[in-house]
């Protein structure tokens, strides 16, 4: 029997991610400096941790309901009351299992199979595995570095077709740090009325921006009605293991993810929910740090790159730097592989984020002053031996 | 510069005194003579006393000592407790000696290589200076966290080399 042709298609077709090829190569090598981990290098506060074994002494290990504990959806709407958004926690909130399921419900709740879905490139490796998974078609919408890596409303409104249907934005952007700024989202959103797209909104990391406040589009007008709010606690507050994510929308696309979340994972781990709520209530302080901790290395490593010969344009949001690797002449997959075999130097080569990444590299600065400055001790070293 | 990037040069050389005057002016966005000049002011006006290392000392050297010893003391008329405490402070066994509220005077945290030497220090230096009433002599036992610095920290970096 020929398992392989009883699969299903559309995942037996899916390329593996690009990322894990390099986990792969990685791994096997010792001494490895790593600015190619998509996380936090800080553990979870203490008192977030220690609010969750409160939590497991009192015996809080049971379901909770569908949509999440009541006072975190509360917790999670009065925290996006920064950003200029209201929902209602009864209503427009559900606590998911971490980012990626709300992710992966956004999708399956809006798409109808054939429908399009514009990807602005370079982004997260996960949207559009989980769009195609979804039935959609994917039309990649590429951003330049020359832009800052932001979406303009004119190349957006290039790519739209009939088929058009739903548009991701990330950002702060997951690879290249780029924010969009209240005018670049007013742009963009009046190519999206006119063209009756729905919007998924990835903002995870909207709580670490570095001089520029967080600007969301749901907040512009006629867009609540039409965006879902994806985010979550793992980037701002550390705790990517906790696996907790929440959306926020307007009830009649909430309603349908409910569902998908109540056949699926029920609910987010308890424990976890009560981890979160501590963070939301009292994480402010400590979150503050971890950013100001984040902005001090960002300067660093941007100085470090353009010192060396690599042109880095500032990030302005996120944990990532994504230097213009174009100078040496080698591919992203060849310099990021020749990287960490030479130099054991581990990054992400830019073109797993997609097609207007090749060329550039994503470090993550979330990892100690002392490391990034080896890293660029050794980058340094490299290049200049390319280029000699 | 501002006050509060002043203060987060400390901030920054209190976590790592390692950190190069380069480093530290492109972490703040200053240039390394303005971040120099004012570490230099910092050391001339003693907010920087030393630069010095959180060391582990268990894990190098066997037998070494360390007392905290509650000293209740009677306070002189003008000098108050200044005049004994550097009587205290000035002997090189004395690692820090603290004035406190409550149950007793003065704190004073000793170094030896063995308990006798320090009991002798107590016996024969300590407790026999005028107007020293009593003193109460712990022997620490452990070093679980110092200069907010946890010893062992079983936190180190778990992520994987590479993660989305």
């Amino acid at each position: 029997m020929d398992i392989r042709q009883r699969l299903s298609p559309v995942v037996r077709d899916l390329p593996p991610s690009g990322i894990r090829r390099f986990f792969d190569l990685a791994s096997q090598m010792d001494d490895v400096i790593s600015l190619g981990v998509g996380e936090p290098d800080f553990v979870t506060p203490w008192h977030i941790r220690e609010a969750s074994l409160y939590a497991l002494e009192r015996g809080f290990t049971t379901y909770t309901s569908n949509r999440g504990l009541p006072q975190l959806c509360e917790a999670i709407a009065d925290h996006l009351t920064r950003y200029a958004l209201s929902y209602d926690p009864a209503r427009e909130v559900l606590v998911t299992v971490g980012g990626s399921e709300a992710i992966d419900l956004a999708f399956r709740a809006l798409i109808c199979p054939g429908d399009e879905v514009l990807l602005p490139v370079p982004t997260y490796v996960s949207y559009r595995p989980c769009a195609l998974l979804a039935g959609a078609v994917v039309r990649d919408v590429p951003t330049y570095a020359e832009d800052g890596f932001r979406l303009t409303a004119e190349m957006l409104r290039r790519f739209i077709t009939p088929a058009s249907k739903v548009l991701v934005l990330c950002y702060p952007n997951n690879p290249t740090g780029a924010i969009m700024t209240r005018e670049d989202l007013e742009s963009v959103a009046r190519v999206v009325i006119d063209n009756d797209l729905l919007v998924i909104s990835d903002e995870i990391y909207a709580d670490l921006t570095y001089g520029r406040e967080h600007a969301s589009i749901a907040a512009i007008s006629g867009m609540k009605e039409r965006t879902v709010v994806v985010s979550g606690l793992s980037k701002a507050y550390a705790m990517t293991g906790w696996r907790i994510g929440y959306v926020a929308a307007p009830e009649e696309i909430l309603e349908p993810m409910l569902k998908i979340h109540q056949y699926t994972a029920l609910c987010a781990p308890s424990m976890s929910q009560m981890a979160a709520l501590e963070a939301f209530r009292n994480g402010e302080q400590e979150k503050q740090k971890m950013v100001e901790s984040y902005d001090r290395r960002r300067r660093l490593i941007v100085e470090g790159f353009n010192r060396i010969g690599i042109p880095c344009h500032a990030p302005q949001g996120a944990f990532y730097a994504f230097p213009d690797i174009r100078p040496t002449g080698l591919t992203s997959q060849a310099f990021a592989e020749a990287l960490l075999q030479q130099m054991k130097v581990a990054v992400i080569p830019g073109d797993v984020f997609g097609e207007t990444g090749e060329g550039f590299i994503r470090c993550s600065y979330a990892t100690s002053a002392t490391q990034i400055q080896m890293a660029i001790e050794r980058i340094g070293e490299f290049v200049h031996g390319l280029l000699r | 510069m501002t006050e509060e990037k002043k203060h987060e040069i400390l901030r920054l050389l209190h976590t790592n005194s390692r950190l190069s005057t380069e480093a530290i002016a492109t972490m703040l966005g200053e240039s390394p003579e303005a971040v120099s000049e004012v570490i230099k002011t910092y050391e001339e006006e003693r907010v920087i006393l030393r630069y010095s290392a959180v060391v582990d000392w268990d894990k190098v050297e066997s037998g070494r000592i360390t007392a905290v010893i509650d000293v209740k003391v009677v306070p002189q008329r003008e000098v108050g407790f200044d005049a004994i405490a550097e009587r205290i402070y000035r002997f090189p066994e004395v690692k820090s000696v603290y004035l406190m509220s409550g149950a007793y005077d003065l704190q004073v945290i000793v170094e030896g290589y063995d308990i006798k030497e320090v009991s002798r220090f107590v016996s024969e230096r300590l407790a026999t200076i005028e107007n020293v009433n009593s003193t109460t002599t712990h022997f620490m036992l452990k070093t679980y966290k110092e200069a907010g610095v946890i010893f062992d920290d079983g936190e180190g970096d778990r992520r994987l080399v590479i993660s989305p």
